[in-house]
């Protein structure tokens, strides 16, 4: 049995601590939002924060977890209006839109930590997270509009 | 899939609009019934169900218009320019547009089709509901029919008096049968007259794609549900369990039990699923199990032995039967003073939509509910209804976001015959999700190709003859044999398939032109083939337009003048309305605009040591053509063989691109596919299995791969054509002609790994 915080709500869990803390967020807790892709940390789909860092969180595991602050895309901004969603929707990002609750998290660590960040700044955070539909070009505007909002605010 | 579209498209002229209340206060429904004939009013045929009435939209007495998307979301939004085409003709303002999803209606999502085959129905079911409410509108205020007109969802009469739909909707007398003799006399608007259509307007399906609010399949979740994670054996198929040990998997907490079932449909070969009440347990007992397999004839089975048997296949002059044949290519052949020849090679390659495949079953008062992102519900309907004893109308399946369709969930029945089997074997509802290695490993792959070109040309260096053989294993073959048709030589005794060598047919008017369909027997068995975006656009124009690279450049040609000398639009090449209108004059334009755009001229030839420009032009399909031309720049470093992508620009005509802003998302991703496709992704076979398991083997494009792209839509108000899988068949052979350009090499094997590059210049 274990404690964590997801959202700034606790929950308790009842499963093994090696449990991935995604299974545990996803299926355990119902909170779809975070995605699984491959397992091994090589898309990004599930990625979340742990104490404002983005993590991926097939990764970690539930007991790595306990005592952290775990942020998803359900709690990015309690009305997902958060500069980095409004820059989605504004420059149409989402086309199936399964990765994008990763793409979306990593994006929003990024601004947090680097406000203005460079198109290589950009590639170096991003390239992590993979995107079949391809809607990099757009994930690129779209970073670059969150951060002029997030500035000017 | 061609023919699946064609049968619905001869029940259209069949089709009668209904335009009446469905469900008690829910408001104004307008939808079309396939009866042959209509007995009594909309309302009642509505509430009978008997003519099997679809409805298409409903506007509630608030005057909200609900539009019941009947395809598959995975990216594309169509529901979003569904709406358009509704809001269009209706008369209604864009913010009072909304969507929602149906359970299960015979439907089908893929070959770029959606919009070409419903555009005219959509936009009529449209103007039949702004008919049938004007109609109601004059009544009510005491008005001349001719009188009224519709805006922004009112009735307005002549001296400036109206009434909302709303109200008309509230009233709930409005109850109209639109017949196909009625369906003639409704015009629709043209280009020029159009508010939204052609627009840039946001997908209504984007916001909760942002939030984490969007369901997908591996989404759902129902009371007393269990998990299942099949257990695979070391082949793609073909093997069968001599015998299951569980001893191990019943020491992890949650598992439950086994099951092992044959595929009774033969879809896949057999499935022992451990079931645990979570996934991770599930995954665990999975791996605990202690199977003995019978691998079965494949076990040995290598890509290269596949590629082997393919060039025997090619050079066997009785192996397959002709796609394609114009004139008397063999002979011309034989008399031509020049031949060239040219082969071309591409991998297998996986779909990998970032949701991998899952499915959710359950069984509910004798019916078999499914909730899972599928493109092709209409047959996946009937095979669960065989794989588990029932009749298809006890079959639901539930409308999910597609997390990536790309053709994968063409045969998205792999995960739900699992499920449905295990849930009825248990007596609970089962999830089953693939993990990322059993994704890859099971997929329905595009198969491994084998080409052979062979031009014959006269004293000038103009065309006389031209040959196509295509060695690949069939998807149509494997997957839907309905869709074979047959051959120009040997008719019924061999058929052949248009998912396979389409493209082989291009719009080049060679006076003696022929294509060789091949079934890869090898491939066929050990590599199910599938559907994979632009399915053999991707190959076929690949060969076809390096090909032509090569022989412009050996007969002293430039490329763009020769694609425009063949390009006659003439004969079967003229084209007819109104899907290919104008004909192989559309691609003339698109090589045109790309040409103007990019300076290619300028470029060619031009751009200095190490850079190279290349053009490549393609049709995606021949009877549904999408008229498309790329052209890459690219720099290439002699000491590494890396090729970097300095830019990619595409010219498409889509007639006309419902929603502009959503078509120009479809073209970049598209074009990025196929540089990915092109650059980075390639599957490779030992032992009868794919060697890859993840992301860091199976290596589709990331954004530090992406380069600058460049996107420009023809619209000439001209029938919309497919938007979703044409951009991706330009880039490989455009990057291969940009590479010569660059260098002097020829690339005719996908990928262009830097390793290839190195080897080409060594020769």
């Amino acid at each position: 049995m274990r404690i964590i915080t997801i959202n700034g709500f606790t929950h308790v869990v009842d499963m093994p601590d090696d449990t991935p803390l995604l299974w545990v967020i996803r299926e355990t807790l119902q909170m779809t939002g975070t995605k699984f892709g491959c397992g091994a940390g090589l898309c990004g789909a599930c990625t979340v924060h742990l104490n404002g860092e983005a993590v991926r969180s097939c990764q970690t595991s539930l007991e790595e977890a306990v005592g952290q602050e775990i942020t998803t895309i359900e709690g990015l901004d309690p009305a997902g209006n958060h500069p980095v969603q409004r820059a989605w929707i504004a420059e149409q990002v989402p086309q199936c839109g399964y990765c994008q609750s990763g793409q979306i998290m990593q994006a929003a660590s990024l601004l947090q930590k680097n406000p203005d960040p460079s198109d290589a700044d950009i590639v170096k955070a991003m390239d992590g997270n993979l995107c079949r539909c391809a809607t990099y070009v757009r994930i690129k505007k779209a970073i670059k509009r969150a951060s002029v909002d997030m500035r000017k605010a | 899939m061609d023919t699946i579209e064609r049968n619905t498209k001869s029940q259209v002229s069949r089709r009668h609009f209904l335009v009446g209340t469905a469900a008690a206060g829910a408001g104004l429904t307008i939808g079309y019934a396939l009866a042959p004939r209509i007995l009594g009013s909309a309302t009642q045929a509505f509430a009978a169900g008997n003519y099997s009435p679809t409805a298409l939209y409903t506007i509630s007495p608030a005057g909200l218009v609900t539009v019941h998307v009947n395809k598959s979301e995975m990216g594309q939004h169509v529901g979003t320019a569904q709406a358009q085409e509704i809001a269009e003709e209706l008369e209604v303002d864009w913010k009072d547009m909304r969507l929602d999803y149906p359970d299960f209606t015979a439907f089908f999502t893929g070959g770029s089709l959606s919009i070409l085959t419903t555009f005219m129905g959509t936009s009529q079911a449209g103007a039949a509901g702004r008919m049938a409410l004007i109609e109601a509108g004059a009544k009510e205020m005491g008005a001349q029919v001719a009188d009224c007109q519709a805006s922004k969802g009112w009735v307005i009469g002549k001296n400036g008096q109206k009434i909302s739909y709303a109200e008309l909707v509230g009233k709930g007398k409005v109850d109209k049968v639109y017949k196909e003799d009625d369906l003639k006399t409704i015009s629709l608007k043209k280009p020029g007259q159009y508010k939204i259509l052609g627009k840039s307007v946001a997908a209504l399906d984007i916001p909760p794609k942002t939030n984490g609010r969007a369901l997908f399949g591996i989404d759902f979740f129902v009371p007393g549900m269990v998990y299942g994670k099949i257990a695979r054996p070391p082949v793609r198929i073909g093997a069968k369990p001599t015998s299951i040990d569980d001893t191990e998997a019943k020491k992890v907490p949650g598992y439950l039990q086994y099951v092992s079932t044959p595929d009774p449909l033969g879809v896949n070969t057999h499935y022992v699923i451990a079931i645990a009440d979570n996934f991770p347990a599930a995954m665990k007992a999975a791996k605990a199990m202690k199977i003995e397999w019978d691998l079965g004839p494949n076990k040995d089975v290598s890509s290269d032995d596949i590629l082997k048997r393919a060039k025997q296949l090619v050079n066997d002059p009785n192996a397959g039967a002709l796609y394609w044949l114009i004139g008397d290519p063999k002979k011309a052949m034989a008399s031509a003073p020049t031949k060239i020849e040219a082969e071309f090679t591409t991998p297998l390659a996986s779909h990998v939509p970032i949701e991998p495949m899952n499915a959710v079953a359950f069984f509910d008062g004798g019916s078999l509910q499914i909730y899972s992102g599928s493109q092709l519900q209409a047959a996946h309907q009937p095979m669960l209804a065989g794989a588990t004893g029932l009749k298809p109308e006890q079959v639901v399946i539930h409308q999910m976001y597609l997390g990536g369709g790309f053709g994968r969930r063409l045969d998205d029945d792999d995960v739900m015959i699992p499920a449905a089997l295990a849930s009825k074997a248990i007596g609970r509802p089962v999830k089953i999700i693939y993990t990322r290695d059993e994704d890859l490993r099971n997929d329905f792959y595009r198969a491994i190709t084998f080409q052979r070109l062979q031009a014959g040309l006269d004293a000038k260096g103009d065309f006389v003859a031209f040959q196509h053989d295509v060695c690949m294993a069939s998807s149509a073959e494997r997957a839907a044999p309905n869709l074979l048709a047959p051959s120009k030589d040997k008719g019924d005794k061999v058929k052949v398939d248009g998912s396979s060598m389409s493209g082989a047919d291009s719009w080049y008017g060679i006076p003696n032109y022929s294509s060789r369909d091949i079934t890869n027997d090898l491939g066929q068995r050990a590599t199910p083939p599938g559907f994979l975006r632009s399915v053999s656009t991707a190959w076929t124009f690949f060969a076809l337009e390096s090909f032509l690279d090569e022989v412009a450049r050996k007969t002293g040609k430039d490329p763009v003048e020769l694609r425009l000398s063949l390009l006659t639009a003439k004969g079967v090449d003229a084209g007819s309305a109104p899907m290919s209108v104008g004909g192989a004059e559309r691609i003339a334009a698109v090589i045109k605009k790309a040409v103007e755009v990019t300076d290619f001229h300028k470029k060619h030839g031009k751009l200095g040591p190490g850079r190279g420009i290349g053009i490549a032009a393609t049709t995606h399909f021949r009877d549904t053509p999408t008229w498309t031309c790329g052209i890459a720049e690219v720099s290439v470093d002699k000491s590494t063989g890396v090729i970097k992508i300095d830019k990619l620009t595409t010219a498409i005509d889509l007639g006309l691109p419902v929603n502009s802003d959503g078509a120009l998302a479809q073209c970049e991703g598209g074009t990025l596919f196929g540089l990915s496709l092109a650059m980075y992704e390639q599957g490779t076979m030992h032992n009868g299995q794919l060697d890859q398991t993840n992301f860091d083997t199976y290596t589709p494009v990331r954004m530090s791969q992406v380069p600058e792209v460049s996107i420009h839509i023809l619209a000439n108000g001209n029938t919309p054509v497919g938007v979703g899988e044409p951009a991706v068949t330009v880039v490989a052979p455009a990057i291969s002609n940009a590479v010569f350009d660059a260098v002097g090499i020829r690339l005719r094997d996908l990928p262009f790994t830097p390793d290839k590059v190195k080897a080409a210049l060594k020769a």
